[in-house]
């Protein structure tokens, strides 16, 4: 390869990674800003951290939020699991075309068509808005994410493994437990993540579905940040982005350790 | 060539399992076309054919994960219909091996013992005893991926083994191995077989690995079967044009059945002398003659011809001949002094078993 | 084509949860939006006219059904608020996706041709973003875009303006904080064609006497087709109906359906003309998407 294409190639990779990552880093340096003002550095500080901790209603909401990412991701998942089973094993059978339509909608979805619709389906209902109709909305949003990367990790996965389980003696659903599951539960970790990622970050759908009682965290951050810059919001940001790389720094490290010791 | 024994195994004893008139349509397209076999207790059986001919929808009818649209399947006494593949007393090696990744071989070999349920001990006695048999005794441990392809092959036969089949399907054994492996398990193959006294149904589209190891061949073509026989009887004396064709290399002669004296066949480039003619005068025919029959000569009796090309093929040469503007005939002689453009006589064979009257 | 097969009953029983699933909270609500945007806008709570009540029965459905109204959908198309919102909308997400594919394509391609160890570390440095909150990074670009943010700041500094210019609470923020947002989603699918695509291609451009442009244009940007018009869709079509990026980085004048729809629902109430915005805005994604899947029909694909 030519020294001006990797001369090019520098320059495009450092200038796509200072786009990528400038604005988060920024707001996390500014998380330890004593100053209120954006522009100004009033040194290095915690304070909004402790008020951070202070403000019981954040707190809260960010219990909310967790507890509705992680119930919401798990019946995501194993929705998906069943689905993504039925699409990629079970043929061409009748309906197929309108539940794979259907699952894979959200895709397309806005999610404030998406959000709007979960609303006046449970105003119709008469069901009172809360916790629940949170958790519903989400597993709704993020099941066809998870369906679709299990849907691919269970197409990658051959089946000629499972007819042979068969073969040695297992039942279908004994096969499928014995020989796929052990093979797409990476899969099944990341399409859980994945739905927990967007449960947890979701504004809108959240906003349409939940009710009073149910802030979620996006919510609260949200409703602050309209009002401007806030350092308590960098704060909880910089957690919150923190947290996010931990998890993705650990995940990758388990991941090599598990390929060095396959190898 | 493969010294098959003479009798037929399937006659003298009651058949382990019988296939009566199995058909199986995929929309338009025919897989079987009534399929009747039988196979012995403790017999080598080969299913051989061109890729598409049905053999493996066969083989997968008997394993279970087809089921076929007419017909009858009796394993030991027993009708297999509605059997799930899980019950039944068949176990496969199947051509990609699936052998399970997440398992080591251990593992993988007991698996279909652990599915029966049995005590621990048993459990490791007929591992140990299917690993030492498969020579992988040291490899227990090891994963899948570590393996190398003849091992993994060898992890596929035992894991198939392992449950104590009545009967054993080999679905294209040999395919992924190469040539030099090929040879030494086949003979690996036949020992287990011979030791083990399992029926193996093995599925192929290499003529040389089902005359090597069956003791029967049954060639199929477009969801039929064409011929059933011994390797040798295949080989010797092909039921049709198809499986003279399609078993090794061979010569068609085309001309027409003229009786004289003797039968004789009378083509462009001369008469051939046919020792057994059931066909009337003047029918047209074709003539199979294997390249190592014809006997290629200096001079003497015979066939005209002129020697177009020569491959050497180490244990003997490949010659071409051209008896007349049209044809060419394939001769293999163990005489390697031929020069291209030189003059030879051909020498037919005495015996000419396979010769098969024009089709329409 | 063969007929399609019925479901044993152990398939129906694991299709039961997530076929039940889907029907109750994604397609009847979709149903009931539709329903909602043919009524009549009263003010009460909920605020549209119940159209079908099970009660009824056949013939009070007749007698509903005539007062199916299009209201909503006249409403629609002729306040100006919401053909401009279409238009704009439209416009934003179609002048951000390119931009998207301006910037992702060279990073795609420079880390498509990095060397082979290093490709998985670049591309999960570059996928890292999309696992953090979406809110939180569109929030971050504020302390950049302000009149006194760090970019203003930084450019007065360099003494290459004088007064501050103003981006934040514009289209152009906006823009921004989509190409931000959405890179990801551009980034991966052309990065997997461009990685995927055999090197000796482009060896067998240059041996016939092709410059490294014209391989690149002849060859490689061809072959990465694909992977563009997939990256092209996942960028415009959430673009179109986006509401957390123009409310935060836009202008009071920034108009998105996406948001015009939220605060006809939550500051107006009304229902109907929200729906009605909600079923056209549908309409907009789905064609070209069910046009694109026309063009490139593959019956061994899925859905067939």
């Amino acid at each position: 390869m030519s020294s001006s294409f990797r001369a090019f190639q520098g320059v495009i990779l450092l200038a796509g990674f200072i786009f990528l990552y400038a604005p988060i880093v920024i707001l996390a340096a500014m998380s330890f800003n004593a100053s209120r003002l954006v522009s100004v550095w009033g040194g290095f500080s915690t304070q909004w951290y402790e008020a951070l901790f202070d403000n019981e209603q954040l707190m809260q909401s960010a219990w909310i939020s967790l507890l509705d990412a992680t119930i919401s991701s798990c019946l995501a998942t194993i929705l998906g699991l069943l689905a993504a089973v039925g699409l990629a094993r079970f043929g061409a059978f009748r309906s197929r075309l309108l539940f794979f339509g259907a699952i894979h909608a959200p895709l397309v979805l806005p999610e404030v068509v998406l959000g709007l619709a979960l609303l006046s389906c449970f105003v119709a209902l008469g069901v009172g808005r809360g916790f629940t109709t949170l958790v519903i909305g989400h597993v709704t949003f993020t099941m066809c994410f998870t369906t679709v990367a299990l849907l691919a990790a269970i197409r990658e996965c051959d089946p000629t493994l499972e007819e042979a389980a068969m073969d040695l003696g297992a039942p279908p659903l004994n096969a499928f437990l014995l020989v796929a599951l052990p093979q797409i539960a990476p899969a099944l970790a990341s399409a859980f993540l994945l739905a927990f990622t967007l449960a947890l970050d979701d504004l809108v759908i959240a906003s349409f579905a939940t009710g009073p009682g149910a802030t979620t965290l996006p919510m609260r951050i949200y409703s602050q940040v309209r009002l401007g810059v806030s350092p308590q919001i960098n704060a909880i940001s910089t957690l919150l982005l923190g947290m996010v790389a931990v998890a993705m720094g650990g995940g990758a490290l388990l991941m090599r350790l598990a390929g060095r010791r396959r190898r | 060539m493969n010294a098959g024994s003479a009798i037929d195994p399937a006659m003298d004893m009651k058949p382990l399992l019988s296939i009566r008139h199995i058909c199986k349509n995929y929309g338009d397209t025919t897989a079987l076309d009534d399929v009747s076999l039988t196979i012995a207790r403790g017999e080598f059986f080969a299913l051989l054919g061109p890729s598409g001919c049905g053999k493996t929808t066969l083989m997968r009818c008997i394993a279970g994960f087809e089921t076929p649209d007419a017909g009858q399947l009796v394993l030991d006494g027993c009708d297999l219909a509605g059997m799930p593949p899980y019950r039944r007393p068949v176990n496969m090696m199947f051509q990609s091996y699936a052998l399970f990744p997440h398992l080591n071989v251990y593992e993988n070999v007991a698996f279909g013992l652990r599915r029966k349920g049995l005590a621990k001990d048993v459990i490791e006695a007929r591992v140990s005893e299917l690993l030492r048999l498969t020579q992988l005794i040291p490899y227990g441990a090891r994963r899948i991926n570590e393996l190398s392809g003849g091992q993994r092959q060898r992890v596929a036969l035992a894991r198939a083994l392992a449950p104590g089949p009545t009967l054993l399907l080999l679905d294209e054994p040999l395919g992924a191995l190469d040539r030099k492996l090929r040879e030494e398990t086949q003979f690996h193959l036949k020992q287990i077989q011979r030791e083990t006294g399992t029926s193996f149904m093995i599925v192929t589209h290499d003529q040389d690995e089902a005359l090597a190891l069956a003791d029967r061949v049954a060639v199929m073509r477009a969801g039929r079967i064409e011929q059933i026989a011994s390797p040798n009887d295949i080989y010797d004396r092909p039921a049709s044009r198809f499986v003279a064709g399609f078993v090794g290399d061979t010569n068609f002669i085309d001309g027409v059945v003229h009786h004289q004296s003797a039968a004789h066949l009378v083509t462009d480039f001369g008469a051939i002398t046919l020792s057994d003619c059931q066909l009337a005068d003047g029918a047209g025919a074709t003539l199979s003659i294997r390249p190592e029959d014809i006997l290629a000569r200096h001079e003497g009796a015979g066939i005209a011809g002129v020697v177009e090309d020569f491959v050497f093929r180490g244990d003997n040469t490949l010659l071409r001949v051209r008896v007349s503007d049209a044809m060419t005939l394939r001769v293999a002689t163990w005489d390697s002094r031929f020069a291209v453009g030189e003059r030879v006589v051909l020498q037919f064979p005495a015996e000419t078993p396979a010769l098969f009257a024009e089709s329409a | 084509m063969k007929e399609a097969p019925r479901l044993t009953r152990g398939q129906l029983l694991v299709l039961l949860a997530p076929y039940l699933w889907i029907g109750a909270f994604l397609l009847a609500p979709l149903l009931l939006i539709l329903k909602i945007s043919l009524s009549q806008s009263v003010l009460a709570r909920p605020p549209y006219r119940p159209l079908f009540e099970l009660a009824d029965g056949i013939a009070g459905l007749w007698s509903k059904a005539q007062t199916l109204t299009l209201d909503a959908y006249r409403t629609l198309f002729t306040d100006s608020l919401y053909l401009d919102a279409y238009i704009s909308s439209l416009t934003i997400a179609a002048i951000a996706t390119l931009v998207t594919l301006l910037v992702a394509y060279p990073f795609a391609l420079a880390m498509a041709r990095a060397p082979a160890n290093w490709r998985p570390f670049l591309i999960g440095l570059a996928a890292a973003p999309f696992w953090t909150s979406f809110l939180i990074r569109v929030y971050a670009w504020i302390a950049l875009l302000k009149d006194e943010g760090l970019i203003n700041k930084a450019l007065i500094a360099l003494g290459m303006i004088d007064t501050p210019i103003e981006m934040f609470a514009t289209r152009f923020a906006v823009i921004v904080g989509i190409v931000y947002s959405y890179l990801p989603f551009m980034l991966l699918p052309i990065y997997a064609a461009l990685e995927r695509q055999d090197p000796t291609l482009r060896e067998a451009s240059a041996d016939l006497g092709a410059s490294p442009f014209e391989t690149f244009l002849r060859v490689t940007l061809p072959l990465s087709r694909e992977g563009v018009i997939a990256g092209v869709l996942l960028v415009f079509i959430p673009a179109v109906g986006e509401f957390v990026i123009p409310d935060l980085l836009g202008g009071s004048d920034t108009l998105m359906i996406g948001r015009t729809l939220w605060n006809d629902f939550f500051a107006n109430h009304d229902w109907p003309t929200a729906s009605a915005a909600a079923v056209v805005l549908l309409a907009l994604l789905i064609a070209p998407l069910v046009a694109l899947e026309r063009l490139r029909y593959d019956p061994k694909k899925d859905g067939s």
